[in-house]
């Protein structure tokens, strides 16, 4: 393999390094008065590192096989740096308040190492690979989420994050441990054969998703969830919820159908009752939020339960409508999210009691909102609908139609409070809604990214068969 | 392009001519031009659907036409219509024709309103053109959802907890509906090939008696509940009492008949042998339907929940119809529900006119308003004698071909029921002269009433146009009888293998 190849290979990782490694450079180059071009220049900078990746590469693997890079991979680390992308967009306004102008670098630089380290933990080949690249993703987000460190419930969030952080991975290692112990590999191919339902296998198997529960934050490991993502910078919410998460639930995906292969009925039936808790606690957690933050905590809590179902599909059909839903959730998570930081960035208000009446003054964002909340919902024609019913389609595949039914019936529960928004945004009436205001280009420029996304990604059929060609080379 | 997709993509373009235009008199012109278009492309669709068949053309659907959208999954965009769905085409774009003139005043967000009308039309002539149940879905959840908003921000009343309740109940029901396609997905392949969604492909599928049995109910239930099968009603009279006029002539004129139509086209057609098996339960169902909403509506005051518990009451009976099982009676299933749909759409305008200028819909504060608005009035009359089955109007010839064909049945649960059913007829008669004797006719009860106008330009465009739909049923049944006999032969064909 010649050395092109091997950058080639490593091109997000590398591309992602040597940003961060600018913008620190040019941080230190800048006058103290003149910080806040950091913002437009990482985000221009995130631009180019988005269209480098872009760049084609034939699948390889490099380090005897820890690391592995195919056109899924690929395409998912291209999905997650275009997420990324649209949250700097979106994260101007909150960057440029006077609290934060010595600290702006960091929030870029932080965020790409942790993504840096997602990418790895993406394409690994092996546990160590995997778990390194899960501890770069998680101690920079401890950061992240405390950058608010003269707020008490910032820096809370934050300890609490690093510190869940530090049991869970402890409980994942544990968990890796067990199955090296069983089968005497860390490699994934090596193991694949080797795993048999012996008892350290499965108490392993057991540890493995605990671990991985957490990072997904599915239910029962979901508590330290909506503290965090309360306690949080918006934008960090935002990343923890699309990016984070998503890359957690792809490479859960491509251990359990590569790596678990053998014990697929093992494993089903406790995806299928983590599923059931996830996606029913999650949705009557979040009936009763008031705090926009909290609420979409939950409501990311219930989609991860839907995604499950995606991943009950198993093989080329589950991992495609996986990916399949990631996208559409990042267009339309984000959406969400970043409305709700441009009403905070302007207003301070986070309440959805605060959104009375916000169609009166704001018709644009409530409009995204709506569309956000309606994708989220699943509801037709947006991509949301499409996402949705894709995951039912590959549960339907193996035969969990009462599984289906439960699901149904609690998106049908999730409209509810989907709709609580839409009511107090476009219904109520409100003596004194937030004043109207006008977002900064940059935020409207990633809302009518998103906006696209969430309207067309669906229609477009070629994205599904794209994901689909990509995953069914593997599966 | 295909000339189907044209009743989707029709909608579509004037809500973005909406986009553009603003202030109420750009956005209704707007509208009607649309809506205008399209009312002339369904009758276009009739004229070609009967000239086609009278040259002798034999296939079940015609305009077809086949996009291969998902490939890999095999879900397709399918269009084409056979004479059900033409004339329920036809039926709707009367009604949001009718619609949109009845909304001509509305002065509160007008270029939102109509985008969302003009969406949930979008839907339901989606939803009737589609061949694929994929597709199908999609548009009829796309028909559920801007009635949250219609409801919500232009309704009267208790409006955010009728929008919210129908909206639940609703989709609840398209939640059941959901695992039931599913089912027949990936049931559609029993050996081997590639799942579909095609709705004739499916039909010449036999599905296996065992998960007939689990995806029946869910799919007839699915739909029912937006037919207002007994007891999945109860979103219907808050719902339809709080809708602004348009919508409640819309969703009670047209968006229950998509109930009632998918429930034939798909969950009995598809899934004949528990269709047979399992009819008792729904029969009791409907049947109550159809008394317990008569009654409910006698008991009623306000001309809105009149209205909306008799469409429970007429919805269920077509239900009831469509559970017979035979041509007689599914012929006047359909006939009922076009018929239904062009009165309960006037009943709804009207009663949105009057209490426009009333400011009232409470039928003890109201009399004599025949001698103040005498064109309203009558017209409101007529309405009635169709609804109470009046022979001349299109009530009469659905019902009587209903209970023609439920009494071919001979066994005695067949018989009692229908004989239950049929006494609706009476009750019916019954609320409609209280509610005529009460606020038409007798003194002026409100000194303010004498001072009322009659019906402008548009409202009179927007009855006439409903009317005429109402009496050329009543007086040549046969032509629409026809149109529909042609088409039910097929799947009757199918039924009877399953009947005993």
């Amino acid at each position: 393999m010649t050395g092109f190849q091997t950058i080639l290979l490593l091109r997000h990782e590398l591309l992602l390094i040597v940003a961060a490694v600018v913008i620190i450079i040019y941080d230190l180059l800048l006058p103290a008065e003149k910080k806040s071009r950091i913002i437009h220049f990482s985000m221009i900078l995130f631009a180019f590192v988005l269209l480098l990746g872009l760049i084609p590469s034939a699948p390889g693997e490099l380090f005897g096989g820890s690391f592995q890079e195919n056109k899924l991979t690929g395409f998912m680390k291209d999905i997650l740096n275009l997420a990324v992308l649209i949250i700097f967009l979106q994260s101007g306004g909150y960057l440029r308040k006077t609290e934060n102008a010595h600290k702006m670098a960091e929030f870029f630089v932080l965020i790409i190492f942790t993504l840096t380290g997602m990418d790895f933990m993406i394409s690994s080949g092996d546990f160590l690979t995997f778990f390194i690249g899960l501890e770069t993703a998680s101690i920079p987000i401890a950061g992240l989420v405390a950058y608010d460190q003269l707020k008490s419930r910032s820096a809370e969030a934050g300890v609490k994050l690093i510190l869940l952080s530090a049991l869970s991975s402890g409980v994942l290692l544990y968990g890796i441990s067990m199955i090296y112990g069983a089968t005497g590999s860390i490699y994934f191919r090596d193991i694949a054969p080797e795993i048999t339902t012996s008892p350290l296998v499965i108490l392993g198997f057991i540890f493995f998703v605990s671990g991985m529960g957490f990072k997904i934050s599915l239910v029962p490991y979901h508590l330290w969830t909506a503290d965090v993502y309360e306690g949080a910078p918006i934008n960090i919410t935002a990343y923890l919820s699309v990016v984070s998460k998503g890359a957690a639930v792809f490479i859960f995906a491509v251990i359990l159908f590569t790596v678990f292969k053998n014990i697929i009925h093992a494993w089903e039936s406790v995806l299928y009752a983590l599923a059931v808790l996830t996606m029913t606690i999650g949705n009557l957690f979040a009936l009763r939020q008031d705090n926009i933050k909290r609420f979409l905590a939950f409501s990311s809590i219930a989609q991860a339960g839907f995604i499950l179902l995606g991943i009950m599909g198993t093989g080329s059909l589950g991992m495609t409508t996986i990916v399949y839903f990631i996208l559409i959730y990042i267009f339309t998570n984000l959406a969400a999210f970043g409305v709700a930081a441009a009403i905070f960035d302007a207003s301070g208000v986070e309440t959805i009691s605060g959104y009375k009446g916000l169609y009166s003054t704001n018709p644009k964002l409530s409009l995204v909102m709506m569309l956000a909340l309606f994708s989220l919902a699943g509801i037709p024609p947006v991509a949301g609908f499409f996402g949705k019913f894709f995951l039912f389609t590959s549960a339907g595949s193996q035969g969990y139609f009462i599984l289906i039914l439960i699901a149904v019936a609690n998106a049908t529960v999730s409209l509810y409070y989907y709709l609580r928004v839409v009511k107090a945004m476009f219904i109520d009436k409100n003596d004194q809604p937030i004043a109207a205001f006008k977002s900064s280009p940059t935020m409207r420029i990633s809302l009518l990214i998103c906006s696209l996304g969430i309207f067309f990604v669906g229609f477009i059929s070629g994205i599904f068969e794209y994901i689909m060609s990509l995953s069914s080379m593997l599966f | 392009m295909n000339i189907l997709s044209l009743f989707v993509v029709v909608p579509v373009l004037t809500v973005i001519a909406i986009l553009f235009t603003g202030g109420l008199k750009g956005t209704r012109i707007v509208a009607a031009i649309g809506m205008g278009v399209q009312l002339l492309l369904a009758a276009w669709l009739m004229y070609y659907y009967l000239s086609l068949k009278g040259t002798g053309d034999l296939h079940e659907m015609i305009l077809v036409s086949d996009y291969n959208w998902f490939p890999t999954l095999n879900i397709h965009y399918t269009v084409g219509v056979d004479g059900i769905s033409a004339s329920l085409i036809a039926l709707t774009a009367m009604v949001i024709f009718a619609g949109v003139f009845a909304s001509w005043g509305m002065e509160y967000l007008p270029r939102e309103f109509f985008i969302t009308l003009i969406l949930l039309a979008t839907g339901v002539f989606g939803f009737f053109i589609s061949l694929d149940l994929f597709t199908l879905f999609l548009f009829y959840e796309l028909a559920v959802i801007p009635m949250y908003l219609l409801i919500g921000i232009w309704g009267s009343g208790p409006k955010e907890m009728a929008a919210m309740k129908l909206t639940l109940m609703l989709m609840g029901g398209s939640a059941l509906l959901l695992v039931g396609l599913l089912g027949l997905y990936f049931y559609s392949a029993p050996d081997g090939g590639s799942y579909t969604f095609n709705l004739l492909e499916l039909s010449k599928v036999h599905m296996p008696y065992e998960a007939q049995r689990f995806f029946f109910p869910l799919t007839f239930v699915g739909f029912g509940v937006l037919g207002a099968l007994f007891p999945f009603h109860t979103w219907s009279p808050d719902g339809h009492a709080s809708a602004p006029t348009a919508v409640s002539m819309l969703h009670a004129g047209v968006l229950m008949k998509l109930g009632a139509y998918g429930c034939f086209r798909v969950a009995i057609f598809l899934m004949p042998e528990a269709a047979t098996e399992m009819a008792w339960i729904f029969i009791i169902l409907t049947s109550i339907s159809v008394v317990y909403g008569a009654f409910g509506a006698i008991m009623q005051k306000d001309l809105k929940y009149i209205n909306a518990y008799s469409s429970v009451s007429h919805v269920g009976l077509i239900l009831f119809a469509l559970l017979m099982m035979n041509k007689t009676a599914i012929d006047g299933a359909i006939l009922q529900m076009i018929s239904h749909g062009l009165m309960t759409a006037l009943f709804f305008a009207l009663i949105g006119m009057i209490y426009g200028r009333t400011h009232t819909r409470d039928i003890t504060k109201m009399g004599g308003l025949l001698k103040v608005i005498p064109f309203l009035g009558v017209m409101y009359i007529i309405g009635g004698f169709a609804s109470l089955g009046l022979p001349g109007f299109s009530g009469f010839v659905a019902e009587m071909i209903i209970f023609f064909g439920a009494f071919q049945h001979q066994d005695l649960f067949h018989r009692v029921a229908t004989i239950l059913v049929a006494s609706s007829i009476v009750i019916t008669a019954v609320y409609i002269l209280r509610v005529i004797g009460l606020f038409l006719q007798g003194p002026i009860k409100n000194e303010e009433h004498l001072k009322l106008e009659d019906a402008k330009w548009h409202e009179k465009l927007s009855t006439i146009t409903l009317m005429v739909g109402i009496i050329g049923i009543g007086v040549l049944p046969l032509w629409l009888s026809d149109t529909i006999m042609g088409s039910l032969q097929p799947i009757v064909d199918k039924l009877a293998v399953y009947l005993h």
